[in-house]
């Protein structure tokens, strides 16, 4: 064989990945349940430069196995580094770069707003058209539970705020990945 | 049996002959265990030098070294040596003691978060909660240190615990640990896919690092390169794993490698890093960095390829394992040899025009490029050398040629000045037999003077070899060439007397100021018995060329 046969490879058409995605990315992660893997996750981002959007830490079906979801925006970061670079924490088992199309994801939302008696009839309608509970009434404030898509929490967030919004906490993301219609 | 001796017994397991440190309240236990174990305890003078000591060792033989320090400023004193190992990759393992458990997170005397504060700096690390997990962290801890891209592991123990009485059985087989499977093989589809890339390549080079001599793959490393006339460059960390000098060597890499060696991968089409990291110490200005290559990248460290530069042929893999098959896929196609002629041609051409060199003294002065030059006559090239961080490193590493790896023992990731004299006392413990000479700055020496007493104690034999310019030189250098010659805390004066001080430490000192006298000296300083400084009196104001200003393109290269 000859050097620039068709067989071998034209330099030209070899191609490097891209290191930015666009996109927000949803990573689960299983971990071992010890102490000080949160600590080592957060370091390892603080350390590299990421930048965590979410994060929510949860126990999974297994008492030695936690499970952490995190949303990085692929914008900003390269997410094949930060995989990578996960990956390389002993204690992180796997992880997975949850499919958008593929994955059910849910956050849940508590809004405490301001409420005075002629405007609470409008703020509750508003829960009710976002399939939203509220669990605390005071005489100048509602709180509102709202779980959805971070979509659907952000949607009322701006519904919401111009009557104007006391305090809210968001848990950030968890997600799971969708099952076949037929399993 | 008592929890401190089964540590000691896990060590014994894992092979541990030698172990570098110094005793303290938190470590009581382990010490009073090692009093019995048949294990040689160096007792070094800082922990800082007992860390290097241990990266010495395992640089020198491939095996794990090991630092032990008490808790707190003990542990914390050792940090630099930790960032050091992670930085350049040094399987190592560091065993601190810590408070009893009782007084943890109470401020106790003595008390640093030595895991929190290692963090950041080591491959993995354990705090002990329970003394029956002694014995198998150190297992693991082993493990994890020498397998993969080798790293720092620490083990921090409670003092209470290691006195706890627990059961000790000797670990067998490989831990099972769930997140921990590096991978070695090389997928076999991507090697093929390189194989056929080189094959079509006018203007290939190998630039080779440090992870070849991590994993013993220099044999590999060679009949690859030979496989074919590719010019073989490497970098400061993996000097010896390509034989100097060869018809396919085009000398150092980087900032201040050979201009044969940077243009040559400014001008390549195809460049194959093996076990290297595209530091920037290598690529310059990331955005001008070898514009017309494509990149195949070896490495056992997924999270180096495209870490810095996009890579276009990925192989995970082990070098000794990926290295022969790409070899045997590369034969196979037979590639026409004479394709990389006028390659050849052009790279003569920068080596010709521009050979490493320097205007030697017209009197007795002693270049610092001459001194080195002496050094590989004497040594005849054949001393394993450890290294401080500066001019002197650089020129060892233009100047001396290595013809087998592990024989070049420096600090190229963090770059930490004093790190030569307690890596030569490592390196002379591992390999008791060889020649051991730290080439020493005397802005580093001064750093760890302190380890002169480890050497006078223990007798161990290295070799001094002071480069004194009486300058932290790198810094004045650059003073001297970016920042307008404003000479700032760089000139250090003519303290210490180097001879009185290692003679008051108990060695011999030797002096040497004239370039005549250089040869002998330095021969009757290896054939003395016993620790020898020789304050090797150099130009003060020599530069280190030729360079890549920091943040310039190869193409840029001065001097």
């Amino acid at each position: 064989m000859e050097a620039g046969t068709p067989d071998l490879i034209k330099l030209e058409d070899l191609e490097a990945t891209s290191g930015l995605t666009g996109r927000k990315h949803l990573l689960s992660l299983l971990v071992e349940n010890k102490p000080g893997v949160l600590a080592r996750i957060a370091g390892l981002f603080s350390r590299r430069g990421f930048n965590i959007d979410t994060l929510a830490v949860g126990p999974t079906e297994d008492p030695e196995v936690s499970r952490i979801t995190m949303t990085v925006d692929g914008a900003l970061h390269p997410i094949d580094q930060v995989t990578k670079q996960l990956h390389k924490l002993v204690n992180v088992i796997k992880i997975r770069d949850m499919e958008p199309e593929q994955t059910v994801a849910r956050e849940m939302a508590l809004f405490k707003v301001s409420a005075a008696i002629e405007s609470r009839g409008e703020i509750m309608q508003f829960a009710e058209i976002f399939r939203a509970d509220v669990i605390d009434v005071s005489r100048r404030t509602l709180t509102i539970q709202v779980t959805g898509d971070t979509g659907k929490i952000d949607a009322f967030e701006r519904m919401i705020r111009p009557h104007g919004l006391v305090e809210m906490v968001r848990t950030g993301e968890v997600a799971i990945t969708r099952s076949r219609p037929e399993g | 049996m008592r929890a401190a001796d089964a540590l000691c017994e896990a060590l014994k397991a894992e092979g541990v002959k030698h172990v570098f440190g110094i005793p303290g309240g938190a470590n009581l236990p382990t010490y009073d265990a090692l009093y019995d174990a048949e294990i040689e305890h160096i007792q070094v003078r800082h922990e800082q030098g007992g860390g290097h000591a241990a990266e010495g060792y395992a640089k020198a033989s491939g095996k794990v070294g090991v630092g032990l320090a008490t808790s707190g400023p003990g542990a914390t004193n050792m940090v630099t040596a930790i960032a050091d190992a992670i930085m350049d990759s040094v399987p190592t393992v560091f065993i601190t003691g810590q408070v009893r458990t009782e007084l943890i997170g109470t401020d106790g005397f003595q008390e640093a978060d030595v895991t929190g504060i290692t963090l950041p700096i080591v491959k993995h690390s354990f705090l002990v909660t329970d003394p029956r997990h002694i014995p198998e962290y150190v297992h693991e801890a082993f493990y994890i240190a020498s397998t993969g891209r080798p790293g720092p592991v620490l083990v921090d123990v409670p003092q209470d615990l290691s006195r706890a009485d627990i059961e000790y059985e000797p670990s067998t087989g490989i831990p099972e640990l769930a997140g921990y499977k590096p991978s070695t093989e090389g997928n076999i589809k991507q090697v093929r896919l390189a194989a056929k890339a080189l094959a079509n390549a006018r203007r290939p080079v190998i630039y080779g690092g440090g992870g070849i001599v991590n994993a013993n793959a220099s044999e590999q490393f060679r009949e690859f390169c030979r496989v074919d006339r590719f010019p073989v460059t490497l970098t400061v960390m993996g000097l010896g794993a390509f034989p100097a000098p060869d018809e396919q060597w085009l000398g150092m890499l980087g900032m201040h490698g050979t201009r044969a060696a940077n243009y040559a991968m400014d001008e390549a089409d195809l460049i194959v890093a093996v076990g290297a990291r595209f530091d920037d110490r290598i690529t310059g200005k990331l955005s001008e960095f070898a514009p017309r290559a494509k990149f195949i990248h070896i490495d056992i460290d997924p999270a180096e390829i495209s870490k810095n530069v996009p890579a276009h042929i990925p192989i995970v893999g082990d070098a000794g394992d990926v290295l022969p098959k790409l070899t045997d896929e590369y034969r196979a196609l037979r590639a026409e040899a004479a394709r990389l002629d006028e390659w050849w041609k052009q790279i003569g051409e920068w080596q010709e025009e521009y050979p490493l060199r320097y205007d030697d003294s017209e009197d007795s002065e002693i270049k610092p490029q001459r001194m080195i030059e002496a050094m590989f006559k004497v040594t005849e090239g054949e001393a394993v050398i450890t290294s401080d961080v500066g001019q002197h490193q650089m020129w060892c590493a233009q100047y001396y040629d290595f013809p087998r790896p592990r024989q070049w023992i420096n600090s190229g990731g963090l770059g930490t000045m004093g790190f030569g004299l307690p890596a030569a006392i490592g390196a002379k413990v591992a390999r008791p037999d060889d020649t051991v000479v730290c080439l020493a700055g005397d802005g580093s020496l001064v750093m760890v003077c302190q380890e002169l007493a480890t050497a006078a104690r223990h007798d161990i034999p290295v070799k001094v070899f002071l480069m004194n310019n009486g300058h932290f030189g790198m810094v004045r250098q650059w003073q001297e060439l970016f920042w307008d010659r404003r000479y700032s805390a760089v000139e250090m004066g003519d303290s210490p007397d180097w001879v009185k001080l290692a003679e008051a430490f108990g060695w011999t000192g030797m002096r040497c100021t004239d370039k005549g006298e250089i040869e002998d000296t330095m021969k009757s300083a290896i054939d003395a018995d016993g620790p020898v400084l020789v304050d090797v009196h150099v130009t003060k104001e020599e530069n280190c060329f030729p360079m890549i200003p920091s943040g310039a393109a190869a193409r840029d290269m001065v001097g």
